[in-house]
C-alpha cells in the first residue's frame, strides 16, 4: 500500500503507459548474513510499523516463528544448520522477504490492473485494494514470497515500508537492526558497501564470500551478502532465480497469440458466410420429400 | 414444438436443457476466463461483479460446466463412435466448406466433422478440468510447479475450445435450419435428408 504516486514504473495488466513522470533513484536493502545474531528485532519491527500480530502459533523444535511467511509476517528469520565443510558446523541466519525484483515475476502474473506496482526506485508493492486474491502472484514469484490471505483472501508480501520510504524514512528493520546488519540507501551505495564487507569477510577466511543480487531477475533490490555466495542454496535461496519459462509463456507470446486465433476463427467464419452463404436445404432435395409426403398421403 | 407434425424428433427436453446448462456456463466461463486472462478482455469482470467476483465465479462455473459435459457424454458418446464414412466425409471437408455438399457421403444422426469436435471437446474438457482444480488456490494448494503448468494447460486449452465453439456455433448458423433443433428439438424432413441421410432414412423407415 502506498500514496497515490507519480513515480510507477510499471503496473500490473497495464498495456498502456503508467504515470512516471517523476524519477526516482534506484534504492536498495543490503542484508548482511554475516552481521546477523538472528534477534528477530526486524521481525518485530515490522509488525509494529505495520501494525500486524499474527496468530500466536507451537514450538516445532525451530527458532524459526512462526514457521513460515504468511499473511500478517511480511519479513521472517530463517534459520540454517549446516556443514558447508565437514564437520564445521556454521548457523546461517537469514532474514527472508520479498526481494523487490527489478524483473518481477508476481507482476507479469497479475491479472488485475493495478494490484502490483513497481515504483520507479525499486519498490514492488501489492495494492489490496485492487487485489482480487487469484494468487497468480504466487505462481509468478521465484522466490516464493506472495502469501494470500485466509481472512480477506488478499496477496500480502513486504512493502519495502513504501510508505516510509516515500517520505524519506528508511524501512522500519532497517531502522531497527542492532548490529547494522541491514543498511539501506541508493543501489549503487549499498553494492559498494557490500564489496567492503567481502572484502572484510574474505579476509576473515570466506574466500567465497560475496554479494546476492540475482541478474536472472535484472537484480533485485534485496540484497544479500552470503558468506558461501558460491551456494546459496545453503540459506535457501535459489541459486539462479529467474521467473519461470512457463510463467513467461502464459504471461507473453500466449496473450497476444490467443487473440489473433481466436480473431482468425471469428472473422474467418463470418467471411465465409459473406462469400459462401448459408448452407440451406436445396429445393431439389425440399421437392423429392413433399414428393414422399404426397405418395404416402 | 412442430411447425409441421412430419417434422423429425432430434432432441429430448432433457438433451437440450443439458445443452443449454453446458451453453450458459461456457459463455460465462469464456468471459469470466479471458478476463482472468488478458488485460484487453478484463472489462468483462464488470459484468460479473468485479475481479474478485470474476474470481470466486469462474471456478463454480467450471463446476457445473464440468458436470454437465459429462453427462451430455454419456448421453451423446454413443451416437459419436467414429466409423470409416466418418473418416472419409472428414477426408472431404474442403467440398463442404465451399459450400458443394452433393457429393458428400450419406451422414448418420452426426457426420465426422460433428463427431471429431465432440472428441476434441471431450479432450479440452479432460485438460481444463484438473488444470481449473490445480488453479483454485481458494481451495487448494498445490506445488508451485504443478500451478505453473497448469496455467499454461489451462489458458492453451480454453483458447482451443473457445476456437472449436466458434466454429461448433458458426456451423449451427451457417447450415440453416438446424439451430431450432437447439431451441425446440426438431429439423424438417428435408433437412434431415440433406445433411444425414443414413439418419433421415434410419428414423423414417419406422
Amino acid at each position: 500500500m502506498a500514496l497515490q504516486s507519480l513515480d510507477i514504473q510499471a503496473r500490473s495488466a497495464t498495456t498502456t503507459p503508467v504515470p512516471g513522470v517523476r524519477e526516482t533513484p534506484d534504492l536498495a536493502k543490503l542484508i548482511d548474513i554475516s552481521k546477523c545474531i538472528g534477534c528477530k528485532a526486524c521481525q518485530v519491527a515490522c509488525m509494529q510499523w505495520n501494525d500486524l500480530q499474527g496468530e500466536i502459533g507451537h514450538n516445532i523444535g525451530s527458532y524459526e516463528n512462526p514457521h513460515d511467511l504468511n499473511d500478517t509476517t511480511w519479513t521472517l528469520m530463517r534459520f540454517y544448520e549446516v556443514e558447508p565443510e565437514a564437520n564445521r558446523l556454521e548457523w546461517l541466519i537469514r532474514k527472508d522477504g520479498c526481494m523487490h525484483c527489478a524483473d518481477p515475476g508476481c507482476l507479469a502474473a497479475c491479472p488485475s490492473p493495478g494490484a502490483i506496482v513497481q515504483f520507479s526506485n525499486g519498490i514492488v508493492d501489492f495494492h489490496q485494494e485492487n487485489c482480487i486474491g487469484c494468487g497468480y502472484c504466487i505462481t509468478g514469484c521465484p522466490f516464493d514470497i506472495p502469501r494470500l490471505s485466509k481472512k480477506d483472501e488478499k496477496a500480502y508480501k513486504c512493502t519495502l515500508c513504501s510508505d516510509r520510504v516515500s517520505v524519506g524514512l528508511e524501512p522500519a528493520c532497517v531502522k531497527t537492526c542492532p548490529t547494522g546488519a541491514i543498511t539501506f540507501g541508493s543501489k549503487r551505495d549499498m553494492i559498494n558497501h557490500a564489496k567492503e564487507r567481502i572484502l572484510d569477510l574474505n579476509e576473515r577466511g570466506f574466500a567465497q564470500a560475496g554479494l546476492y543480487d540475482p541478474q536472472g531477475v535484472g537484480g533485485t533490490h534485496v540484497m544479500y551478502v552470503l558468506q558461501h555466495a558460491d551456494r546459496p542454496e545453503l540459506y535457501g535461496l535459489p541459486k539462479d532465480p529467474t521467473v519461470s519459462p512457463l510463467v513467461e509463456l502464459w504471461k507473453g507470446i500466449a496473450k497476444p497469440l490467443a487473440i489473433a486465433t481466436m480473431a482468425f476463427v471469428g472473422f474467418a467464419s463470418l467471411f465465409h458466410y459473406v462469400t459462401k452463404g448459408p448452407n440451406a436445404v436445396s429445393k431439389e432435395i425440399e421437392k423429392e420429400v413433399e414428393k414422399e409426403e404426397e405418395e404416402q398421403a | 414444438m412442430r411447425r409441421d407434425p412430419r417434422d423429425l424428433v432430434r432432441y429430448t427436453a432433457g438433451q437440450r436443457a443439458n445443452h443449454w446448462i453446458v451453453g450458459i456456463s461456457f459463455i460465462l466461463l469464456g468471459m469470466s476466463g479471458l478476463a482472468l486472462f488478458h488485460p484487453a478482455f478484463y472489462p468483462f469482470a464488470l459484468l460479473f461483479g468485479g475481479g474478485t467476483w470474476t474470481r470466486i465465479l469462474h471456478p463454480i462455473f467450471g463446476v457445473v460446466m464440468g458436470l454437465a459435459f459429462i453427462l451430455m457424454v454419456i448421453r451423446f458418446a454413443k451416437h459419436n463412435l467414429m466409423s470409416r464414412v466418418d473418416w472419409k466425409w472428414i477426408g472431404r471437408i474442403g467440398e463442404m466448406v465451399d459450400g458443394i455438399d452433393e457429393g458428400m457421403p450419406a451422414q448418420g444422426k452426426y457426420n465426422g466433422g460433428q463427431k471429431l469436435m465432440f472428441w476434441l471437446l471431450l479432450l479440452c474438457m479432460l485438460l481444463l478440468i484438473p488444470s481449473g482444480i490445480v488453479l483454485w488456490r481458494t481451495y487448494f494448494d498445490f506445488p508451485v510447479e504443478w500451478v505453473r503448468w497448469a496455467a499454461v494447460v489451462h489458458s492453451a486449452t480454453a483458447v482451443v475450445m473457445i476456437c472449436l465453439i466458434f466454429v461448433h456455433v458458426y456451423a449451427a448458423i451457417w447450415v440453416t435450419g438446424t439451430v431450432r433443433a437447439m431451441w425446440y428439438g426438431t429439423v424438417t424432413r428435408a433437412w434431415a435428408k440433406q445433411h444425414h441421410r443414413t439418419w433421415f432414412e434410419e428414423v423414417t423407415k419406422r
